[in-house]
């Protein structure tokens, strides 16, 4: 531990090394089963404001919070997911992004809209200044059980039946379709999974860092739950995860750098989708970077 | 509330976003990808208007085609940086779109180690602020500069796309790559005309935004980039005329929100009727049914 604190990964830091080990994994989730949807960010904020108002307002263990930002985004997901999800890559890309900046706003906006309707003063979410004072209750322990739970109903998921069709839809509707998956129950099962995953790294990391405001669920939130899973890459569970390790210790062991830290992730970014399209945990991409550079003549015409 | 009033606002600032908006919907009409850099090429735009203000003394007028010129580099160099070498592989657009992000999240960055985060303002008395004198409404000169320069520059594109070689080139290829290839385009030029034109573009509306608020940040593209997707998407995408068409809607769209007293909401509206529009029209509002389905 004091090797990994020399280098700059402090308890705090650790823990949001596994926060946005969940993140990715959500997003993962969706990109796995072939929909580029951009939701998290928002699924993440309504988890964060829900859990936060139990556990503040109605003095709800955070156990308990937990589950009620997670049911949150789940009924959400709902009614998002059924129409939205009939869009394919870009369409659903831009439709989501969408969804999320109205899900910012109306947070943003909720005491006003509540106190005009209810006639009474309202004062919940707190507009652009947020909630503070939330108390730091989530534990490592507590972090760490949620991913190796979390991956490990990702791991019988996928060799379940249900995880094949999720692997057949990606690589063609039309003939999962044939082959008489409901393609469409798969996409919002997967959708409500994923938002329900992202609330809940929402609820654990607003009692991390103890304030929470709208402007955190931005557009921004949503480049770096992706970046998770791109860097990592999305052929296994594993990637996301290494990929939110990454991107969330380097900025701390390269802090003398802090000033360039935005360049150097707009660098990763790029370097690994245009060399590594894979993501990091892939061994073919790595095995064909390293004959590219060797210049041997390669085998495969992609 | 004076309606004239805001429908001047709303004609003046539908000229900046359709003109920010012409940019995105020219690349995707000829490459079918969605760049998201482009609203960083945008804050380029201004902050290179600003800085030929600022250093080389230029008025506000000359440092517009300057910031054009620079921005279409600027865009040339995203082309050969975050979309060539996936094209080259024939990556899913959605990795092109992932690389663009990455290229946005580069170009922001840079700028705020050059220019910091300050806002900063184009030097006193370098803008004519006064209204126009003798008339009901409110209008300053520069709002009229605004609605000219956006005017004079989309008739350029449209000429450009339209009667000259390099617009039928690009019109070629956006029909299909393959084909316009085999009859001897060359269509690596052509990609990187259109995303010169759409730095231009983007470069432009960055030095008229500029120039409206005053106030030029590294984020300053962040509103607009999402407001040019509601756009580009309500005039269906890659559709240049419905571009326009969408710019206006939108600023229309947000003055008058402002207007009836939901300024709080006005992104909210607009965000709305982003998704309503992908829901029941993903051809957009002026489109015809598209070739491939959303």
């Amino acid at each position: 531990m004091d090797l990994l604190r020399s280098i700059g990964i402090t308890e705090i830091v650790f823990q949001l090394m596994l926060v946005n080990a969940i993140l990715g994994l959500s997003i993962y989730l969706t990109l796995y089963t072939g929909m580029f949807s951009l939701a998290n960010a928002g699924f993440m904020a309504i988890g964060a404001y829900v859990g936060v108002v139990l556990t503040q307002n109605y003095d709800l263990p955070l156990w308990a919070a937990l589950i009620g930002g997670m049911a949150a985004a789940g009924i959400v997901a709902v009614p998002i997911g059924l129409p939205v999800l009939r869009l394919r890559d870009i369409y659903l890309a831009i439709a989501t992004i969408g969804f999320g900046e109205v899900v910012r706003i109306l947070i943003l906006n909720f005491d006003a809209l509540a106190s005009s309707i209810s006639g009474e003063n309202v004062q919940l979410t707190r507009g652009a200044l947020g909630i503070t004072g939330i108390p730091k209750i989530t534990e490592t322990w507590q972090l760490l059980l949620f991913l190796v739970v979390t991956v490990y109903i990702l791991v019988r998921l996928h060799h379940s039946r249900f995880g094949r069709a999720m692997a057949a839809v990606r690589q063609d509707e039309q003939v999962a379709a044939t082959m008489g998956i409901n393609v469409v129950y798969v996409k919002n099962a997967i959708f409500i999974l994923s938002a329900v995953l992202a609330a809940s790294a929402g609820v654990l990391k607003a009692h991390l860092t103890r304030t929470i405001s709208p402007g955190d669920y931005g557009f921004d939130q949503v480049v770096n739950i992706l970046a998770f899973a791109v860097l990592g890459g999305t052929s296994t569970w594993l990637g996301p995860i290494i990929g939110g390790f990454m991107l969330t210790a380097m900025p701390e062991i390269l802090r003398e750098f802090k000033q360039y830290r935005g360049i150097v992730n707009g660098v990763i970014l790029l370097l690994v989708i245009v060399y590594l399209p894979g993501g990091i945990v892939n061994v073919n991409a790595w095995k064909r970077l390293w004959r590219r550079v060797r210049r041997q003549p390669s085998i495969e015409t992609s | 509330m004076n309606i004239t009033q805001q429908i001047v606002n709303a004609i003046w600032l539908g000229g900046v976003y359709s003109l920010f908006a012409l940019g995105y919907a020219l690349v995707f009409s000829v490459l079918g990808v969605l760049n998201l850099a482009h609203s960083a090429v945008f804050m380029w735009g201004a902050f290179i208007g600003l800085v030929a203000v600022t250093q080389l003394n230029i008025s506000v007028w000359a440092a517009i085609p300057v910031a054009m010129l620079v921005a279409g580099g600027i865009g040339i160099v995203l082309d050969v940086v975050a979309f060539a070498p996936l094209r080259r592989r024939n990556a899913p657009r959605i990795s092109q779109l992932i690389s663009s992000i990455g290229a946005a999240i580069l170009l922001v960055n840079i700028a705020q180690l050059i220019f910091g985060t300050q806002p900063q303002r184009f030097p006193l008395g370098s803008i004519p602020s006064d209204p126009l004198e003798g008339l009901p409404i409110r209008i300053t000169p520069i709002q009229i500069v605004i609605l000219v320069v956006a005017v004079v520059l989309m008739a350029m594109l449209q000429y450009l796309v339209v009667r000259t070689r390099a617009g039928q080139a690009m019109r070629a290829v956006a029909f299909n790559q393959r084909v316009a290839s085999l009859l001897g385009i060359n269509s690596g030029n052509v990609f990187r005309i259109t995303f010169f034109l759409a730095g231009a573009l983007a470069g432009a509306a960055g030095v008229l935004f500029g120039l409206a608020y005053n106030t030029i940040t590294p984020f300053m593209g962040d509103s607009v980039a999402l407001k040019g997707l509601t756009v580009i998407v309500l005039g269906g995408l890659g559709n240049i005329q419905g571009a326009v068409v969408g710019g206006f809607v939108v600023a229309a769209l947000e003055v008058f929100s402002i207007a009836i007293g939901g300024s709080n909401y006005r992104e909210a509206f607009v965000f709305t009727l982003l998704f309503l529009i992908l829901l029941f029209r993903p051809q957009g509002l002026v489109g015809q049914a598209a070739e491939t389905r959303a």
